[in-house]
């Protein structure tokens, strides 16, 4: 996509937004679009490490949750407003990316995602230990009664969160299309090729660990006024983990669009699976999806539509 | 003829419509994830329930009909379910899902939309919002954090000699740590000194040292918050080391089940601990034999609690609540229902229910239950009495407490 | 507080509980170890090997243990042909860092799911005759219950460790981690070596399932509590090394139960996890690595 193609795109998807919230009053598709769209954040923040670098993060549900806790902290001790903590979110998260990646990037990618693990069970100690958050007991964040000037909370929170969604894919489309994507590039295919041809492999990992943990930080910053409850065992839920690696993994980790439209297709399969079916397949269909995916079309779903193009050309 | 015929026809098939318009019901109940054994029971509990109102006739002459949907046990899930609830399926009346955690995340949409808002097991949940048409089936009481503990150190205040010391433990979660809380409160005022005070995470494999800690504070009594995996863990590791404290137990979710009981037997014995209803003698209450009946029967092979003696009589209850109220007002409007609940005392399976402050039980009924004597590797036996005897409160005893402890 | 009688136990007991890791380490030593591939799924093959025991225990009345052993030739099946998967898909278009490791996480959500659909989320467990009792030396415990997990776990690594370094499969499958291209000179299929150390990886899944069964309540999510470990004590004992493994599990059980007993429980997992960081950051060859 052509650079004006993208932002008239953006600006389109914007309006379209506010228009939607000026039409539709149903909160049910302001709340199942908040959840698709923070599962969105997630799986292009994952993707600026594990699809532009192919280090993988298994602790995403760490930084969303730290990113959630900032936010509950921020506003326990200072009564900070959201789009505070979520500036306050992405520092602390692109911090914390900063470090992990400082302390095991220079070595193989599999101690880096091992690190990752361990981080995030270190860190969901350190909050349950921490009573001024609520603790392991979990803490009330109750929904404010002012909303700037929309309708109804669950409107703000998915205006927010379009608005989130539609920086983090301009981010990661400006990362991957730059001279650092190239870089990321070259050290996915080959990193001690990359670092012999003048690629400094080290500060490009850490620039988009760094990113990635801020992004995943701003995922998780509006949750608690989402939920009006959070607890450690919710926010550093496994299933996000899950959502985040399987879901740039579907729609093709190579380009800027894979995680968009990965999120896009399952998120929205997993919302109206919640209200149709109903069962235990929903947690099932991910599973499968992922392992058919990834055994079958590894380049995901930009992938299978390439291979059509470059056909159809021939 | 012919237009006689076609306006009874006619006739005929708009009181069809009008009496075939159900009655909807929604709820979002966690059927996977962590929460899920218990979420499966309610539902059965609650479709039972469905099932007795639609032979009798339904409510307000329609068919009760159920919506729900899955959350996953996961937090995020419920605002999205509460609100295609409501906006999109237009239920006439909703229910909370299974435990605090997803039952929290629904209350700011429900009080948004005014409705009356029945819920199962959250401790405390309405702490905060205060919402006045909140109503708490779990018998905790209006101090759920304190009364669930009252009990057991109400029990130990009674014996001679008299236990001076208390060690306290509980699980790094949200349960367990406000049942600790309150079991400190407790033990403050009324005079006992607290002698160890941790916590562990519940994926701790080995409880033998958090035992042997305990056993080197030498406390009279041990008040135990903990779940499943680790009541049975706590249980095993006290027996093993030899735990010499007087009285044991409190707060431990899990050895309410059947399958756990089984499990651990004998050495259940005399450990003193909560429970909401028991097959005793004291808690017969008018029905609740029969609803177990078609539970039990219900339950087999459906991987759920089979005795189902917990959550499933309160599951059926706190819809009894909600049925009644409304053959009571004869409507469906939310108000006049939350009035009605407020103000009356319901007869259920689960006994007279009176709500008072924050929509909780008006007086505690947080029973403390002693293992008796216990036979290893059956499962029957715990459906009849006499194994989890009530020693409190004083209106529901059933027999007398076996004091110290001993394994 | 401190007292010599509590420090003795909670060495024994931490050394108790080490012995029962190693065993749901052991596999991944292997796999991940020596052959580099990072079955982050290996801990929900043992809670499949714990249903195993748990299905013949309730009802047959067999011994967990035995029908641990009993299950390996078949969870080898299961690894051979899942390795085979892994090879064609995978390893042979050499897309095994990124692709393979959401495979392996994509099979643990199965895993965990499909045990779910069939048995439900309830806690099961076992009974064995000995699970009751307590051997006392002096002021030492000893509960069979940790006690007999430890011995069987003993006995497996010591069996897998003589596997590796006696026999010539042994010897070709810590070949095949050091240099594939002179194993092929030889005339020795690293595919076929690969299957066969996979396969044991696997197979081992099978006793340390029957094992954890044996210490506490099971149901199918508890296999996410392992994977940090695991994969920690694996790393801090130096990747292919079978001795550092066990070395590295029985440090982690004394550190936990330590932490448990004089500071707090609470801070067991961040302690031992923190050690694993640290030796990341300062140390990535592992305690015990060369």
């Amino acid at each position: 996509m052509r650079g004006w193609g993208f932002w008239a795109a953006s600006a389109a998807v914007l309006a379209a937004g506010v228009g939607f919230t000026e039409l539709a009053d149903n909160p049910y598709y302001f709340n199942a679009t908040y959840v698709v769209l923070q599962a969105l954040i997630m799986a292009v923040a994952w993707n600026i490490l594990g699809g532009f670098t192919g280090y993988v993060n298994f602790g995403s549900a760490a930084f969303f949750a730290v990113g959630a806790y900032t936010t509950i902290f921020l506003h326990k001790a200072f009564a900070l407003p959201l789009a505070a903590t979520i500036l306050a979110a992405a520092l602390v998260c692109g911090l914390i990316g900063l470090g992990v990646g400082y302390l095991t990037l220079r070595l193989k990618g599999v101690y880096f995602a091992i690190a990752t693990l361990a981080m995030g069970i270190v860190l969901e100690t350190l909050v349950n230990n921490w009573s001024f958050v609520g603790g392991a007991k979990g803490t009330y964040m109750l929904t404010p009664d002012q909303h700037l000037w929309f309708d109804s909370y669950s409107e703000m929170l998915f205006m927010v969160m379009l608005v989130l969604a539609l920086g983090a894919i301009a981010v990661s489309r400006k990362l991957s299309s730059s001279r650092i994507g190239r870089g990321l590039a070259a050290i996915r295919d080959d990193e001690v090729a990359a670092e012999c041809s003048g690629v400094p492999t080290l500060r490009l990992k850490l620039v988009s660990t760094t990113v990635m943990g801020a992004m995943m930080g701003v995922a998780g910053a509006p949750y608690p006024y989402f939920v009006t409850y959070v607890d450690p065992i919710s926010a550093f839920n496994l299933f996000i983990a899950v959502n985040s690696i399987a879901m740039p993994m579907i729609g093709g980790t190579s380009h800027w669009a894979g995680p968009v439209i990965g999120a896009l297709l399952v998120g929205s399969m997993q919302e109206i699976i919640t209200v149709t079916i109903s069962s235990e397949l929903n947690v099932l269909l991910v599973g499968i999806m992922l392992v058919l995916f990834i055994t079958l079309a590894p380049q995901g779903i930009v992938g299978l539509v390439r291979k059509h193009w470059k056909k159809r050309k021939a | 003829m012919k237009r006689i015929c076609a306006a009874l026809l006619a006739a005929a098939f708009a009181s069809a419509a009008a009496a075939a318009e159900p009655i909807k019901i929604g709820f979002s109940m966690a059927l996977t994830g962590g929460l899920a054994g218990a979420g499966k029971a309610a539902l059965i509990a609650m479709e039972i329930w469905r099932d007795d109102v639609n032979k009798a006739g339904g409510l307000l002459g329609r068919q009760v009909e159920f919506v729900y949907y899955d959350d996953a046990t996961q937090p995020a899930k419920v605002p999205p379910i509460y609100t295609k609830l409501i906006n999109v399926d237009k239920v006439d009346l909703v229910v909370s899902s299974y435990g605090t955690n997803e039952i929290v995340p629904a209350m700011p949409i429900v009080m948004r939309n005014k409705m009356v808002f029945p819920s199962l097991f959250g401790l405390a949940a309405n702490e905060e919002f205060k919402y006045d048409r909140y109503f708490q089936i779990m018998p905790a009481g209006p101090e759920p954090k304190t009364d669930w503990s009252k009990g057991f150190f109400q029990l130990a205040l009674e014996q001679k000699p008299r236990p001076q010391t208390v060690a306290i433990v509980a699980a790094d979660a949200e349960f367990a740590l406000n049942a600790a809380a309150g079991a400190r409160e407790n033990a403050q005022k009324m005079g006992f000194k607290i002698v160890y005070d941790k916590t562990y995470p519940p994926a701790t494999t080995d409880f033998t040292p958090i035992v042997r800690a305990i056993q080197a504070a030498a406390p009279d009594i041990v008040y135990v918050g903990s779940y499943p995996p680790d009541s049975v863990g706590m249980v095993k590791a006290a027996n093993e080391v030899g735990l010499k404290a007087k009285m044991f137990g409190g707060g431990m979710v899990g050895l309410q089940f059947a399958a756990i009981q089984k499990n651990l037997g004998p050495l259940l014995n005399n450990v003193v601990n909560y429970d909401f209803w028991v097959p005793e003698p004291t808690l017969n209450f008018p029905g609740v034999k029969e609803f177990l009946a078609k539970y039990q029967k219900a339950a087999e092979g459906k991987g759920v609690d089979p005795l189902g003696h917990y959550l499933p009589p309160f599951a059926y209850a706190y819809m009894q609540i909600l049925g009644d109220a409304v053959k009571a007002t004869k409507s469906l409007d939310q108000g006049k229902l939350a009035d009605y609940i407020r103000n009356t005392t319901h007869e259920t399976v689960v006994g007279k229910v009176k709500f008072g402050r924050n929509g909780e039980w008006a007086t505690s009924r947080a029973l403390m239950v002693q293992f008796r004597d216990v036979q290893p590797d059956n499962l029957e036996q715990f459906a009849g009495p006499g194994k989890r005897v009530v020693l409190y409160p004083k209106e529901w005893k059933s027999g007398d407490i076996v004091f110290p402890f001993k394994q | 507080m401190f007292s010599a009688d509590l420090f003795a136990n909670a060495v024994v007991s931490g050394l108790l509980l080490g012995g029962f890791y190693a065993a749901v380490a052991i596999g991944l030593a292997i796999v991940f170890g020596q052959l580099d591939i990072v079955n982050i799924a290996h801990p929900a093959f043992v809670i499949v090997g714990s249903y195993t025991a748990y299905i013949f225990n309730t009802t047959f009345g067999f011994d967990p243990v035995l029908v641990g052993v009993a299950a390996m030739p078949l969870f080898f099946a299961v690894g051979v042909a899942i390795y085979r998967i892994y090879y064609a898909a995978f390893e042979r278009t050499g897309q095994e860092s990124l692709s393979g490791l959401a495979f392996f996480f994509g099979l643990m959500f199965i895993i965990e799911v499909t045990l779910i659909l069939v048995y439900g989320v309830d806690y099961r467990l076992v009974s064995a005759g000995y699970s009751g009792n307590t051997l006392s030396f002096g002021y030492v415990d000893l509960p069979l219950r940790m006690l007999v997990p430890f011995l069987v776990s003993l006995t497996l690594t010591a069996a897998i460790w003589l596997y590796l370094s006696r026999t010539f499969m042994g010897r070709a499958i810590q070949a095949v981690a050091q240099d594939r291209g002179a194993l092929q000179l030889m005339g020795a299929d690293p595919v076929r070596i690969k299957q066969w150390a996979f396969g044991l990886g696997i197979a081992t899944a099978a006793v340390a399932g029957a094992l954890l069964i044996i210490i506490g309540p099971v149901e199918p999510s508890v296999g996410r509590q392992y994977i940090g470990r695991v994969f920690a004590i694996v790393v801090l004992g130096g990747m292919g090394s079978i001795q550092g493994m066990l070395i590295a599990a029985l440090l982690l059980g004394v550190t936990e139960n330590m932490v448990s007993t004089f500071y707090g429980p609470s801070w067991a997992p961040a302690v031992a996890f923190g050690v694993l960081l640290l030796t990341l950051a300062l140390r990535p060859s592992g305690l015990f690595g060369r």
